[in-house]
């Protein structure tokens, strides 16, 4: 059997009070490890999209995705790991600098395609995107300077070419009404 | 037409042919109460503690098939609910709760009985509602009966705050139902069927182990067509039990921690276990990674999230096991299976889990036995948790359907008393007899006042041994005869208390009593208290110690056996 690894979940939500509650007491209670949570709005006006990534070994993904389809307010759950995805995540990044590392740091910054989005007297900000490894390398190059605080949504992610599934949801009446 | 919230909760219980309700009003749920006298064809129940409502919901509930309904004021009346939300949660018994809150304004402010219910039993509900406007009472009652008791049925919890009781809407009935996030899938893959009928016809060694889920779909018919068709042996699980006669030939047994011995070892020899509508429990599997490893497994559960969780199957089914079987049946083959049917005979004999020692001491096991026989094991029995429960699970021959109510997945002790309550109001016409333990009882007893109030003739068989017995029990095996907590020297005389309420109460002491008791009970059209003083140290047998396996099981001491 294959031991622990990461695997990327998305699910489609009702976007109503306690619905994440009741998704993270789910992962608590069954002591599933979610390592990155993230969550927006979706195309459908009243459903959210959801990306979790989850720590465990190919039942623990499956049993995770059952469970979430259990839930009712849970329309629907794709456990895209294996399929060909794109993932991406956000991160802001504050490192310290001063006049002899800042060169230094910008071109760590470019070859990363990352941004400057704030400077100051003795620090920076730096935002990035990219998949989890990208933007742990970046957070690690950067701490040789000094990393005093990190801030990252988490990973979002998508499949890639056109073989998204019309969602039943779409077509139900109150999704209809709220989009209309 | 303008309506109170009030009266549409009331209106769409009735909607969903609620006829019954168990509960106790205090002040957020009290604009509720107040309309209950426009609606006579609802009957309220008066219980004396609102656990005692869940568990007469959930006794209802298995009764009639249909949700058991409970109210419960907000604060402490609604969390004395939850032990038997989170009973029924674990047994899968259909269960709506209406729970009073403060005013929706106070939410969140700590208001007098505020507490966050939804919050409290989100993970012992299949689903719970907050209503914080009149006009969705009735769509939200209407989801909450169609989710309570559909798919795997549950408990689903609606919260309804006081001014919204009291809120006048311009009312309109429910519209269809939206939970776009919701379909069980009831059919079955046909794919799926033909291979599980493919390795039924191949097998030499099957067998079925039938749980909860025959009883929940009433697929007692197509169980007995495939048992028979293909003489495959039937093991029940605990809450499976009464789902086939146990006076059939193919009848046997149910498994596990304190289950039949030869029904264990017959999963452990067969070459196919055909699990219906059950979950693999850790008390039928002990190890799971050393459970029945010789035999291919079919799963056929209506909840995909069962399949694959405690053991790994060749054949899933997911789909409700009466359609399943419905049509799986008519691809199997006729089949004698004489050698596996002999080899079962054999173990039976060298397994005898069910002999009763020959003794003049009055055994708790020789009470079951007794009531089993003067009934014709015709009643519907409801037990607390502990070893009587075992014992009358072992020694009643159940020949009715859907006649053993106990709390298996949550062992709730206290289960035998309001249980009872809601499984004679399902049925008032029907014999039911509580197997009682004296420190269950305990637990519940306070309803012996609904009980006389309704003139509910139930029976009740307290097996009193003056014990927590299976504690205790546990605590001579495993920790040396230490009994820490366990006695009950200050055990009330049942009888006298039964006489408080008006009940009628019988003490019994001697072997020689136990039939004329149980027929003087039932001679009495009301309800009777019988306090059989059995043994004090009568331990259950056999006895798999969790997590091991079949092969660690202890089997009744020939010491014991043996005594006069
Ligand atoms: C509410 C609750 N508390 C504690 C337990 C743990 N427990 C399991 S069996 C048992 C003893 C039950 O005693 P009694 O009702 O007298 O039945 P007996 O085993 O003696 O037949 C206890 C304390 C439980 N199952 N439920
Ligand atoms: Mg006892």
């Amino acid at each position: 059997m294959k031991s622990s690894e990461k695997h990327t979940i998305t699910a489609l939500v009702e976007d109503r009070a306690g619905v994440l509650n009741r998704i993270s007491s789910m992962f608590r209670r069954r002591g599933y490890n979610i390592s990155s949570l993230a969550v927006g709005k979706s195309e459908s006006a009243g459903l959210s999209r959801m990306t979790f990534v989850v720590d465990g070994d190919a039942k623990t993904v499956e049993m995770v995705v059952k469970n979430l389809h259990k839930l009712v307010e849970v329309i629907k759950v794709a456990d895209i790991s294996e399929e060909n995805a794109v993932s991406r995540e956000l991160a802001l990044i504050r490192v310290k600098c001063d006049v002899a590392t800042r060169s230094e740091i910008m071109q760590i910054v470019d070859i990363f395609r990352a941004k400057i989005v704030d400077v100051s007297q003795d620090t920076l900000i730096v935002e990035v995107t990219g998949n989890e490894d990208k933007v742990n390398s970046l957070v690690d190059l950067l701490d040789t300077f000094g990393v005093f605080e990190v801030m990252r949504t988490g990973t979002v992610a998508m499949s890639r070419g056109a073989s998204f599934e019309q969602d039943k949801a779409v077509t139900s009446p109150r999704i209809l009404e709220n989009a209309s | 037409m303008i309506k109170k919230g009030s009266q549409i909760v009331c209106e769409s219980l009735l909607r969903e042919g609620c006829d019954v309700v168990f509960g106790i009003p205090g002040g957020a749920i009290l604009p509720l109460y107040q309309a209950l006298p426009e609606y006579p064809e609802l009957r309220h129940i008066l219980t004396r503690h609102e656990q005692g409502a869940s568990l007469a919901a959930d006794g209802y509930a298995r009764v009639t098939g249909k949700p058991g309904v409970a109210f419960a004021t907000s604060g402490p009346g609604a969390t004395n609910l939850v032990t038997g939300i989170a009973s029924a949660q674990m047994d899968s018994v259909p269960v709506v709760i209406v729970t009073g809150q403060v005013n929706s304004w106070t939410i969140g402010s700590d208001a007098f009985q505020e507490t966050d219910i939804t919050g409290i039993t989100l993970p012992v509900t299949k689903h719970n509602f907050l209503v914080m406007d009149a006009s969705e009472i009735a769509s939200s009652i209407k989801e909450a009966f169609h989710i309570a008791n559909s798919g795997r049925p549950g408990p689903v919890l609606v919260d309804i705050p006081r001014n919204v009781f009291i809120q006048e809407i311009e009312y309109e009935e429910p519209g269809e139902l939206n939970l776009p996030g919701y379909s069980p899938n009831f059919s079955g893959h046909s794919g799926q069927i033909r291979k599980a009928a493919h390795l039924i016809n191949e097998s030499e060694r099957p067998v079925i182990v039938a749980g909860h889920g025959i009883i929940i779909s009433k697929a007692y018919d197509e169980l007995k067509e495939l048992a028979e068709r293909a003489q495959i042996p039937v093991i029940t699980t605990l809450l499976g039990i009464s789902c086939f006669p146990e006076d059939h030939v193919l009848w046997t047994g149910w498994p596990g921690m304190h289950g039949m011995a030869y029904s264990s070892f017959a999963i452990e020899e067969a070459d196919l276990i055909i699990a219906l509508g059950m979950r693999f429990d850790d008390r039928i599997t002990g190890d799971p990674s050393k459970f029945a490893l010789n035999s291919k497994k079919i799963h056929i559960d209506v909840d995909p999230s069962e399949i694959g969780k405690n053991i790994a199957v060749d054949v899933p089914i997911v789909g409700d096991v009466k359609e399943v079987l419905t049509r799986m049946n008519t691809q199997i083959v006729a089949a004698t299976h004489p050698a596996w049917l002999k080899r079962i005979d054999v173990l039976k004999k060298d397994h005898p889990s069910l002999d009763i020692p020959e003794t003049s001491k009055l055994l708790a096991r020789q009470v079951v036995k007794d009531l089993s026989e003067e009934t014709k094991g015709g009643a519907t029995i409801v037990t607390g948790v502990g070893q009587h429960q075992m014992w009358a699970a072992q020694h009643y021959r159940f020949k009715k359907p859907c006649t053993f109510l106990t709390s298996g997945g949550s062992g709730t002790m206290g289960y035998e008393v309001p249980a009872a309550m809601g499984a004679q109001v399902a049925d008032p016409d029907s014999t039911v007899w509580s197997i009682a333990g004296d420190g269950g009882f305990q637990m519940t007893l306070c309803e012996l006042a609904t009980i006389a109030e309704n003139r509910l003739p139930i029976k009740f068989a307290i097996l009193n041994n003056g014990f927590l017995g299976m504690v205790r029990q546990w605590q001579e095996i495993f920790f040396d005869s230490s009994y820490v907590s366990t006695a009950y020297t200050g055990n009330p005389d049942f009888v006298r208390l039964a006489e408080a309420y008006g009940i009628k109460g019988i003490k019994v002491t001697d072997k020689t009593q136990v039939k004329t008791a149980i027929t003087e009970a039932m001679e009495h059209d009301g309800p009777v208290l019988i306090d059989f003083i059995v043994e004090q140290e009568e331990n259950v047998y056999p006895m798999i110690p969790s997590g091991m396996t079949v092969y660690d099981m202890i089997e009744e001491p020939v010491s014991e056996k043996v005594t006069t």
